[in-house]
This record gives C-alpha cells, structure tokens and sequence, in this order.
C-alpha cells in the first residue's frame, strides 16, 4: 500500500469542501424569497384595506375613456374600497379570457370580470365561478327598465348571472356616400337583390365592393347573413338542443354567404377590422358590414387613432340588407365572481353599473347604447341617436360571434367549420360541419 | 455509501434543479398526458378516464389535418432553407475575409431578435395587398420592374406556410452559419493540402474532405431546427393571428384550450407534439451518448 496518500486529505475541511458547501447555501438562499413570494397577495375580505378587483379587457380608445370615467365617480363615491383596475389587453378579450381561467382555475378571483352577456357565461356557471345576481335586479329595479326581451336572453335556468353595461349592434351595413355616387348606387340597398345589383356597380366602378379583415369577421358576416335569411325567430331556434341545420333555409343562407365572400378583397385575412373600415373611409370599397363600434373609429377623434370623419357626410350607415327592424345585439356585462375577495363591494359595483347615472355616463364616451330603455339621448351622437330608437322597437336577435348564442366550444366548431369553408368554399361540407357541431354542443 | 463523501456534495447541490424538473417538467408532462386521456372537454373539471376518444376526436377533425399540412410545408421549408443559407454564408466566411467578425455579427443579430418582433415586420413586408394597395415586397418587386413576382405570400393556399418560414429561415441562418463555420474550420488543414498536393481541385477538396466532416453538424442542425419548427407558435400568431389560413398545431392546441375550453382534445396535442419532439431528439442524445462513449 502506497505511503503517500493521494486525493483529498482526510479529516480535515479543505477549501474545496468549503467552496461547495458555500454554493449550496447561496443556491438554498436563493429559494428562499421564491418560496415566500408563493403566498397569496389577497387574504380575505376582512382586509382593513379594501380594494375592489375588476377584471376587463378595456385598454384602449373608447372603451378605456368610458371605464376611467366610471373609476373616477366609483373612487369619489367609496374612499373606503377603491378600484383596482385589473385590464389585460388584447382584441376582444382574447387573452383577457386566459388571464381569467387561469385565475379562476388557481381559485384566486378578482370581485367581478367582463364576460359578454348570455352564453359566453355558460361555462363560468357550469363551473361554478360566478353567482346569481337575481337579488340585485330586483333590489335595484334593473328588470323594470331593461328590454324583457334582453333579460330573457341572458336568463340561464332562471336565474340572472351579470348586469350589462352597454349594448352593441352586429348588422350594419357601413358605405362610403361618394363611392356610392361614383359607382351610380342611387339607394342603399335594403333587400339581398338590391344588395348584389350595387355590389356589382361597385365592381364595375373598380372599387372593392365589400371590404372584409381577418378570419373573425367573415364570422361575423356569416351571422348577418344567416339572421338575413332565416329571420330572428329561427336564428334563436337554431340554438335549442335537437336544433336542425341542415334545412333548406340554412343552405339558402350559406349559398348567399358565399355569393358575398365571392366580393370581398383577396388580402382579408391580412387586415385588421379597422382596416376594412378605412377601405371604406378611403374611398377604395364601397360597403363594410361590421359592429357599431365602427361609428366610434369612424367619428372618433384623430388624437385617439381614429379618424375625426363626419357623420353622414363621410361615411354612412344602414342595417344590413335583409334585416331591417333586427337588432342583432351583443353586451358587455359584468359578473359578481364566486368566492369574490370583497364580495359586498362587487355588488356594490354592479348595482352601480346598471344605474342611469353610470351607462350614460359609460356609453356616449364608449360609442355604444345603455342596456337600460331610459337614456338621455342628448349625449349621444348622431348614430348612437338612431340606435336608441332602434333598440326601443326592434326585434332582438342574439350575437353569434360575440357570445350571446353559442357557448365557448361551439363556437369554437363553427369557427373552425368556417374557416375550412373559407379555403374550400364547400357549402355542403360546411352545412355538415355545423350539422355535427349543433349535435355535439348544444346543451 | 462509502463514496458519499465524493458524490453528495454534488448531488446534494443540483438536488434542487432535480425535484424542480421533476416536478415542474415530467410532473406536469405526466398529467398533461392523464388529461389527454380524460373526459375533461369543459369548462367543468373532469378526470374520468376516457381513453383515446380525444386523440380519435383529433384525427377526425379536418383542422387538425389541414395544420399537419402546414406544419410540413414550414418544417421542410425552413429547415431546407436555413441549412442552405447558413451553409452559404458560412462557405463565403470560412476561408477569411477582412471584417470576418463584423460579418458573423451581421448574420447572427437576426437570431437575438424575438419572433414576436421579427413577425410584425414580416408581416409588414410580406403585405398581400394587391395592385394600387401594394406595400412591403410586393410593391419594392414592381419598383424594380419584376411584378410578376408579387403574391400572396403567407396567405396564399398552397404555398403561404412556404412563405411564413421566411421571417424564420432569416432569423436562425445566422446560427447554422456559426455551427458551420466551427464544423468548417474543425478540418485540419492538412488534410485539406494532402488532398491538394494529391492533385484534387477545390470543389473537390470540399466535397470529399471538407462537407463529410459537416454531417455532424448538419446532425444536430436538424434536431435543433426540427424541434424549433414543430413547435413554432409565436410566429405564425405574429404575423397570421388566430386564423385557420395559417393555424399550425400549437396554434389550435391555444385554440382548444383558452377559446373552445376542450382541454382534453388540447392536452391530446400536446403530447402529440411531445411525441413528435422526441421521435427527433431521441435518437440523437442515443447517437451522440454512443459516440461519446467510443470515442
């Protein structure tokens, strides 16, 4: 056996040992701020400081104004809960949307969040993420001055989930009145055959006759149509479970659908919403058929990125051929979440927003109408004027794209239905395709 | 035990990174996988066991095949074309050129730049808008008198994943240039003049003795390009959004999850991607570990 000993000495701490055991120790130091910071923010609604938690996707133009306005007379109003604004941004709630089921899965609510009326909330109050909020409605009087007709749409086995806030109108047809000249359109049109015949003077005039962005708003095309064609009555069937789509009227419908995407300019899918738009405002497409949140680009001012146009005079509006008299709305509403951290000032929350005071103070600013029937149309523009006496007599036809109708896996099926039919153009493999997902989806 | 005085510092120093992959990667792999093969298709939590009625529902659905194809079209687009180009400008670096380090910085930047960023430039550059409304590429190929060339780019049918791997090959050709200019200068160069001497031309001297030191580098040029490509999310939503003209399979997974709330069909896509991930990288730790251990 060798004398000398090779290697590490026995016994004795060498610096080497030393070295490694420092390292574990910074290393095991370094969990340690992690491990604290795993713990909740928010404890309970016992909290000394109160603050209430709002959930929402409203983070530019109109919408972000109108939301400030309301902070400003909640914060004046309730020094002892003020508002803790929680927006994700990201057109339409998209990613707002994930933010939130991340948060509900992980049992962390905020107080209240956005969700459009009606079968948007399915999910949640599947899930058991949001409670009935009939008491409000009854407490407040909210059922005495909103439509019957829009409360039945948003009732979910009898019971009320949100308060809206606003409502918006899907099926208008916007012109621009000097391509409109230019291409010898003499009316707007106001029947599907009228519509073709100017769709077809403003190819002639080489303008794009029907301008049209990305995917989401061929959808929202398809619902003007399919309300066009088969009418409110049985748009709101065809939602029922054992629903038949695949009668006649629906192929009717896909048919003309199709006949419309035949007009519409090649690069939509690269185009944003309010790029269609601008197409329109340019001069260089004749109709756009899109929300009435368009008017608010359209008008709005040039300062907040729109683009400072004249009503009427610029630029042009009509319901789209075919549904005159339908209102094909969609709302922004507000849920009281369960296990809310400050429960008492979330339904605080919502009865202010569903009083006169806070839609007609949100509205005008947000370029959409109150929920409520007694808005003071003087502070609305001219537009918004039209569209509350509208609302007033119109039929009400539920909002496909935007969650009034279709709860989340439907309409995901039907847009990823219709986006195959984009490519395709098959009408029959389309109508299949929405035949199979109404069976798979409705509940 | 009684070398523990030898391992366990060591062990107990990455024991945290341990229990962390642990649990945080093949924990949650494992119970992404269970969710695959649950009844969980809403928003309401659910663990039964479903079997493969997810996968079955996947394979039926006309998406998830019109996103394979996509997939294809940019995975062979992009690899082939990174490994070209980052072969040429490796070829054109490697004999040394005045400001060779000014160059490589050159070619390398692209890949410092986030695919979110490169895709909203792209996106700006490969602009389908056409005749009078033309902007990006399409309008610089009629300035210069070649607008036949302009298109449809990433929205064209059968060729627009073809276009979208553009923005992709320019950011990593930079990289496969670097792992090309190693393998390059990796051959000795006398080898290179023994073949020389020998009487070779100089594309000959490449093609027998230079590129045959290349295949190990085009080895691992292809596992990282393959497993960055089959994944690619980031970019397509950059430039495509959330549409089915462009959709690639992470893409509809997003879709599934956070839109249709179908995690099953979702967590199913998931693994399918794990699956395809590993199918490439597998085989290639197996090979370099064999490598290793005979050399």
């Amino acid at each position: 056996m060798p004398s000398i000993q090779y290697g590490r000495p026995r016994g004795r701490i060498t610096r080497a040992t030393a070295a490694r055991a420092a390292l574990l120790t910074a290393f095991a130091l370094l969990l340690v701020p992690a491990a604290g910071n795993a713990r909740p923010a928010a404890i309970g609604g016992t909290q000394a400081s109160c603050q209430l938690e709002v959930f929402s996707w409203w983070t530019g133009g109109g919408e972000a104004a109108g939301l400030a306005k309301l902070i400003t007379i909640w914060n004046k109003n309730n020094a002892s809960c003020q508002f803790k604004n929680e927006t994700v941004a990201g057109g339409a709630g998209g990613n707002a949307k994930a933010v939130l089921q991340q948060r509900l899965s992980a049992h962390k609510p905020p107080d209240s969040f956005q969700g459009h009326a009606g079968a948007e909330l399915r999910d949640y109050i599947k899930a058991k993420q949001v409670e009935p909020i009939d008491f409000i409605y009854k407490q407040y009087k909210f059922d005495k001055v909103m439509p019957k007709s829009l409360l039945s749409q948003i009732t979910y086995n009898g019971h009320l989930y949100s308060v809206p806030v606003n409502i918006h109108r899907a099926n208008i047809l916007w012109y621009n009145p000097k391509v409109l000249k230019k291409a010898g359109i003499t009316s707007v049109p106001k029947t599907w055959s009228q519509f073709i015949a100017a769709l077809n003077k403003a190819k002639a005039a080489d303008v794009i006759p029907l301008s049209m962005a990305d995917q989401w708003t061929s959808d929202h095309l398809w619902e003007t149509v399919m309300i066009a064609t088969i009418g409110p009555a049985r748009w709101a069937a065809l939602w029922k479970p054992g629903a038949d789509w695949s009668n006649a009227g629906v192929t009717l419908a896909l048919n003309r659908f199709k006949t419309l995407l035949s007009y519409t300019n090649s690069d939509a899918a690269s185009l944003t919403w309010q790029d269609a738009g601008k197409l329109v405002a340019d001069g260089k497409a004749a109709f756009n058929i899109m929300g009435d949140w368009q008017d608010g680009y359209f008008s709005g001012a040039k300062a907040g990125d729109n683009l400072g146009l004249k009503p009427k005079v610029d630029y042009g509006w009509a319901p789209v051929p075919g549904t005159a008299g339908v209102y094909d709305w969609l709302s922004d509403s507000f849920t009281l979440a369960k296990g809310a951290p400050h429960r008492s000032a979330a339904v605080k929350w919502l009865a202010f927003l569903g009083s006169k005071r806070a839609q007609d103070t949100f509205n005008p600013v947000k370029g959409s109408i109150p929920a409520r029937q007694d808005a003071n149309p003087k502070l609305y523009g001219p537009y918004l004027k039209w569209a509350l006496t509208q609302w007033k007599t119109n039929r009400l036809a539920g909002s496909f794209w935007h969650g009034v109708v279709a709860p989340n896996k439907w309409h995901a099926d039907i847009d990823t239905a219709l986006g195959l039919f984009l490519q395709t153009k098959d009408v029959k493999r389309f109508q299949s395709a929405l035949v199979t997902a109404a069976k798979k989806d409705a509940r | 035990m009684r070398n523990v005085r030898r391992w366990g510092p060591g062990l107990l120093l990455v024991s945290p990174s341990i229990v962390l992959i642990a649990v945080f990667v093949y924990g949650l792999i494992v119970w992404n996988i269970k969710v695959s093969f649950s009844d969980w298709r809403t928003s309401v939590p659910s663990h039964k066991w479903a079997g493969l009625a997810a996968y079955r529902d996947l394979n039926s659905d006309p998406a998830w095949s019109q996103d394979l194809h996509h997939i294809l079209l940019f995975t062979v687009t992009f690899i082939a074309g990174t490994l070209l180009v980052g072969l040429t400008l490796a070829f054109l670096l490697e004999k040394g050129v005045r400001g060779e380090g000014f160059f490589r910085s050159v070619y390398l930047f692209p890949m410092a730049v986030s695919f979110i960023a490169a895709g909203v430039v792209w996106r700006w550059l490969m602009n389908p808008a056409p005749g009078d409304r033309a902007t990006g590429l399409n309008v610089v190929f009629d300035k210069l008198g070649v607008g036949f060339l302009a298109n449809q780019w990433y929205l064209g049918l059968n060729w627009g994943m073809a276009a979208m791997a553009m923005p992709a090959i320019w950011a990593l050709s930079g990289y496969i240039m670097a792992l090309y200019l190693a393998g390059f200068r990796g051959v000795p160069e006398d080898l290179r003049e023994a073949a020389r001497m020998d009487g070779a031309s100089e594309w000959r001297v490449y093609r027998h003795v230079v590129f045959p030191h290349l295949r190990p580098v085009t080895l691992s040029a292809l596992v990282i390009l393959g497993h960055i490509s089959i994944k690619v999310f980031d970019l397509i939503v950059a430039i495509g959004g959330k549409q089915l003209v462009t959709q690639t399979p992470a893409v509809y997974m997003w879709i599934l999850i956070y839109d249709a709330q179908d995690y099953a069909k979702g967590a199913a896509i998931a693994t399918l991607l794990l699956v395809g991930i590993s199918a490439l990288i597998v085989p290639y730790l197996v090979y370099t570990v064999r490598a290793e251990r005979r050399a």
